[in-house]
Parts: structure tokens; sequence; C-alpha cells
């Protein structure tokens, strides 16, 4: 999907590997066990009233599966309705023709600084890559995608980027990268990274920024955040530039309303976040700040394909408050990077075999014990659990399975023994001699049981057949008087 | 073919056909009502859960207000409105003993150096405010444009109670915000700037203002 692909695909074929050794990193368990065990405090504290999350959670999804019901209607809306207010809309099949079209607006302006609000998509199609490649600088405004750049990582969680550090961490990083002094006190920490960032600011040519909600109805750019690096970057540069997945429109100005309350009691448990910045347009005249240029890039990568399917559709509601991954246990245990993709937790396995293809992300469906609290708590309704299960069939589906299911890479993990044993499997169950005579005769060769069977007896011992079958057992239990 | 119409070609030609849009219930945002002084108070509490400080003064009194937490607070000068009935009111009542008062006169490419790092503070007026969310709207303008509400390290909000709305939803519908057009920039106000990005410990103050002073003229 994206110029950075083979980086990926060799994240991925160290899939198991990455997740064993996040495991046995103590400092990873504890910062994420403390910060996702906090989360979910938070988030139970904000919904006091049970019966009003369900009927936000029914609202929401209706208004999330409305949009889509109409989404390529409410696309041409957007794009007039934002065109009659002055903001240019760009469209992008993928990530690379995405970073294209920035950086010829970059290389239009002049531009040699590109200062950057949180945004998930710009990650996807890594933007700040392809723009460091052609000399233009990308740095990151909000704090956590700041400490996380300087450490040269990847965001760890969507809403919380550097949670995967603690604050001896992120002091020695400042330190070492930008000369603070090394501290335990946030506070300072904190007003460093403004002072360093407020220059950056004043000087940079262009913003870049993701939107939460855009507004079919009115033309209008929603932007959810606490810091004020949001603002900033869509005010104070000559140029913003906006990047979205097509899946986030909405139709209504009002639908915005219930999807802004899940979205932030969801993610960190706010009632509502610091700023709700609701951008229409570009500087009109007589206004004294403002850009005087904005544009939206909306990006498919996949989404269109995604779109295709009844049940897979769901997967496009996603409003990206990140809840699935702070009650996920294997995230909780594992962390954001083992994960080797952009979006990690629950909606990153159901959402990035399609945008990298089931082939390279074969390992994460299955990364999931099915416990079902993503979907519990999704502020959408998401069945995450259900999907789970069909990108698993999908990715060893034959020819008879979903036949034209479309999803990428669809049946790169099927293997011939494995589909061997399951079809035999299923035509020894449906005839009741063949049940007998097998499991008969396994329970006479049960010696010959192999006690190591692959990965299930690494932190397991092998299970031992007993030395009947249920049907002798049965039997010869009628045979002594029947009792029970 | 443009990117653009294979996008929407390939969303038209949706493989397992039209989808119908289900009913959306608003009932659960619209049921959520209060008294106008339950208003004021919840909007208080909530605006103060999230680190604001608000006073409640009069509408005879709140100048006065205002010019003890600016001198309180050490403020050498303050950013405010010239068109605005409160940045009226407050340069016809200010005094040379009290700090400088600026106006935002000129577009930001004449003066950033200065706004980022010599204004302390700055006053506006609100459009509206919402209880349910403690929430100060905005809609800046040439007389108060959108840095003003957040460069600065301190922000003073002026807040009638008569401006209170249940929700944002309310106020959207009530004010009519699709049919009379959105304006550039639109905005929530919830407390000031804050960041818990270093280990969930909140911080204030990260790229907007460290103190967000509400005053609620009763």
């Amino acid at each position: 999907m994206s110029h950075n692909q083979s980086a990926a695909q060799g994240a991925v074929k160290a899939f198991h590997p990455r997740v064993q050794e996040a495991i046995n990193n103590p400092q990873i368990r504890a910062n994420f066990r403390k910060a996702m065990d906090g989360l979910m405090d938070k988030r139970l504290a904000a919904f006091p009233q049970d019966d009003e999350l369900q009927q936000l959670r029914d609202l929401a999804a209706a208004i999330r599966l409305r949009a889509l019901s109409k989404l390529p209607e409410l696309l041409e809306r957007l794009e007039a309705n934002l065109t009659a207010n002055g903001v240019k809309v760009h469209w992008a099949e993928n990530g690379d023709q995405a970073c294209q079209i920035i950086l010829d607006i970059c290389q239009q302006k002049n531009a040699k600084s590109v200062i950057k609000g949180k945004s998930m998509v710009s990650e996807e199609m890594e933007l700040n890559h392809y723009l460091e490649k052609h000399n233009i600088e990308a740095l990151e405004s909000d704090l956590g995608e700041y400490i996380v750049q300087l450490a040269e990582e990847t965001p760890s969680h969507i809403i919380m980027p550097a949670i995967h550090k603690n604050t001896d961490q992120i002091s020695d990083l400042m330190h070492d990268k930008t000369g603070t002094k090394r501290s335990r006190d946030v506070e300072y920490l904190t007003a460093e990274a403004r002072q360093q960032l407020r220059e950056r600011f004043e000087k940079a040519d262009i913003g870049v920024s993701g939107v939460n909600f855009a507004v079919a109805e009115t033309g209008t750019l929603c932007l959810v955040e606490n810091e004020g690096n949001g603002r900033l970057t869509t005010t104070v540069p000559p140029v913003h530039i906006a990047v979205t997945g097509i899946e986030k429109v909405v139709e209504n100005l009002e639908d915005v309303t219930p999807l802004l309350s899940l979205l932030t009691r969801s993610a960190t448990g706010q009632h509502i976040t610091t700023y709700f910045n609701m951008i229409s347009s570009p500087r009109k005249e007589g206004e004294l700040d403002g850009p005087e240029e904005v544009h939206l890039v909306l990006v498919d990568s996949g989404r269109s394909n995604i779109y295709q399917d009844d049940e897979l559709l769901d997967t496009l509601r996603c409003i990206r408050c990140g809840a699935c991954m702070n009650h996920c246990p294997v995230y909780t245990r594992i962390g954001g990077h083992a994960y080797g993709y952009t979006y990690p937790g629950p909606i990153g396995k159901i959402l990035m075999p399609h945008l990298a293809g089931l082939d390279d992300a074969k390992d994460l469906p299955s990364a999931s014990s099915l416990c079902g609290a993503c979907g519990e708590v999704c502020p959408v309704r998401i069945p995450i659990p259900k999907l789970l299960v069909r990108l698993r069939e999908e990715a060893v589906a034959g020819d008879s399975q979903h036949n034209d299911s479309g999803v990428k890479g669809r049946g790169s993990k099927r293997s011939t023994s494995e589909s061997l044993i399951w079809k035999s499997w299923a035509g020894m169950h449906k005839s009741g001699g063949l049940y007998r005579a097998g499991t008969g005769a396994a329970t006479v060769f049960r010696a010959l049981m192999p006690n190591k069977i692959g990965a299930w007896t690494k932190c397991r011992t092998a299970p031992k057949l007993a030395a009947s079958t249920l049907h002798q057992q049965v039997k010869a239990r009628g045979k002594n008087g029947g009792e029970s | 073919m443009s990117a653009r119409d294979a996008i929407l070609n390939r969303l038209r030609n949706r493989r397992d056909g039209e989808l119908t849009a289900p009913v959306s219930d608003f009932s659960v945002v619209e049921a959520k009502q209060w008294s106008v002084s339950d208003r004021v108070d919840l909007f208080q509490q909530k605006i103060e859960s999230v680190h604001a400080e608000v006073h409640r003064v009069s509408q005879t009194d709140w100048l006065d207000k205002l010019k003890a937490l600016v001198q309180a607070k050490g403020l050498n000068n303050l950013l405010v409105p010239q068109k605005a009935q409160v940045g009226v009111d407050i340069r016809q009542q200010w005094s040379d003993d009290l700090p400088e008062l600026l106006s935002y006169g000129q577009p930001i490419e004449g003066w950033k150096a200065e706004l980022f790092s010599g204004v302390d503070g700055a006053v506006t007026d609100v459009r509206s405010a919402i209880a349910e969310t403690g929430s100060l709207v905005l809609w800046p303008d040439n007389d108060q444009p959108r840095l003003m509400s957040l460069v600065p390290p301190v922000h003073f909000a002026i807040v009638d109670a008569d401006q209170l709305k249940n929700t944002f939803h309310e106020v959207i519908r009530s004010e009519g915000w699709v049919n009379q057009g959105m304006p550039t920039n639109a905005l929530l106000i919830s407390g000031p700037s804050k960041t818990a990005d270093i280990e969930q410990t909140l911080a204030y103050g990260v790229h907007g203002p460290k103190e967000l002073i509400v005053l609620i003229r009763q």
C-alpha cells in the first residue's frame, strides 16, 4: 500500500519473535499495564449511566452507518461545499498518491518546513519519511508524537503515541536530543517542549493535520484535541493541508455531537477535550489570521475495497477512539509496536489486513483470544470479534467460502496439509461408523501420541487421550445398571 | 480515470448492493435539559473539573474583578477586542496604573513574533456556552481573531449566564448554524491547553493557554 511496504513486511515476518520480546520486557509490560488500567477506569467513570451509554452507542452506530450508506454522495457533497467555501479538495487512491499531492503543494509554495498536528492517516502513508526524502522537514507537534519522533519510533497507541515510555525514558530522550535537563518534573519537560515547538510554529511554511469528522452538509473539517497544537497547526502557517480517509465523512453537522461525546469519553474518559476545532474555509478578506490556503486530501488506500462487503463494511464505522486497545488483554501485554503496523490492537487487527493485505498481515486476526472486550466497549458497536473470525476464515479460505470477498491476500495462510486434516476431521464426524472406528483406534494407539505438539506444548503439557472413548464408557455404564 | 472517479465508481458499484440508512434517534441527546440556574452550576462544575478558574460576577462589578485578576497574576499587558462590547467597556474604564492594553490591529504576519512572545493575556467574549460539557463557544472574527484565544498564556473569557445552553446539539440547532453558514473557524474551548502524553501525568499550557479564567456575569 505504500512505498515503505517492504519495511512493514519485514516487521510482519518477525511477528512472533516481536511478541515474545515484548512479553519478556518488564518495562513494556509495566508501562502498558499501568496506562491501560488507568484508561479503563476513566472510561467507566465517564459513563455513569449505562442506559445513556447504550442509547448513545445505538445513535452513533446509526449515524456512521447512515454516512456509509450514502458515502459516494456525501463525499461529493463534502467536496462541493468545501470547494464553495474556498477549500481545495484532492483525491488519492493510496498513500503514495497522497504523499505526492502534499509534496506538490509544498514544492509550489517553496516550503522547507512542515509542522504536523496528529494524524494517523499520515502515519499510515509514512508522510514524514516521504517529505524528508525530498528535503522538506516534517515536525510533529503533538507532544506524544514529538517524543516518538525524537526517539525515531512510531506511535504505540493511536491516541497516546508515547504511552510505551515512562517519564525517566522521556527525560533521558529529551536530554539527549534537545539538551533539556534530566528531570522527572513533567511540567518542566512540557514547558521545554512548548518553547521548542513554539519557535517552529512561528517559522513553519505549511501545517498538516488529520480530520476527526468531515461534515458534508456544511463543508466543515472537525479536529478533536487537548493541546492546542492542532489549532496552531491549522491557524499559524500560511497553508493548511488536512488529510483523511474517505470514511471519515458524516452527513450533518448535528451528527458530530453524539460522536464527539462518545469519542472523548471512550478514549480517555474526558467529558470533552479542551478544543473542538471546526474549520470551514481559508482566511476570508479582512480576517487577520488563519491560512490563506486550505487543502483536503481524501485517501482511499483499500477503504473502498472494504466497502464492498456487507459484513466487512462495519470496519469503516470506526471513529478511532482507541477504547478497543485500552481494553484488549493482548494489546495490554504486548504493547503497540509488537503488532508491526500503523494501527495496533483490535481495530488494527481488522483494518490492517485490508490496507496491507492478508498475505502480509496474516498473523493479526489470530493474535486475539476472542474475549469480546473490544466489541463490548466500541462506541459505534463494531462487532470486532466477529470480524476477526471472518478474517481468520478469509486467511485460510479455499474456493468455496466467501468466493469473491475481494479481501487482498485471501487464502494466503491456507496450507494443504492443514486443510486435508480438517477435511478428514469433517468427514469422520459426519459418519458414525468412521467416527467410532477412528476414536477407537486413537485410544488403542494413545501411547503413540507425541509429547511435543508445536506451539501448543511450548507452555502447556500435551493432551492425553483417555484409555477408552466416551461411547465405550457410556455403554459400559449402561451395562452396569445405568446410574448417572 | 482520475483517482476521484475511480474511488467514486468503486463506491457506487458496491458488490453487495445498495445500503439503506438506519434511523438516527437523537432523543438521548435532546433529553438533556436543565433549569437556568442548574445550567450555571453544571457549567461551572464541568469547566472547573478541567482546571479552568471560574468567578461569578455581576454586570456591574465584573470589570473590577478583571482588573484585580490581571494585577494578581502579574500580567504586563492584555490583548483586548476593539469592537466587541467587552473590549469597549474595558477600554473605557481602564486606568494608566493597570497593565497596558493591546489591540490585534493588523494581520498576524505583521506581529507574529510579538504575539508569540510578548503578549501575557487576552480577553474575549463568547458566542454561547454549553452546560453539559463546560464549554465556551467562539466564532473568531476580525475583531477577535483565532489566535487571540490560543497564543497568549492566559485567556479571560467573559460569559453571560443567559448565554448558557444545555448541549452542543442545542447550540447548533437553536442558533441555526447550518442555515446561516459556518464561519471560517468555530471553536469549543473547555479548559486550558493540556496534555497527558508523558506517562499520563496532566500538564497544562503545552501549546495554548496555561490558564483559562471564566467570568460568569449574572
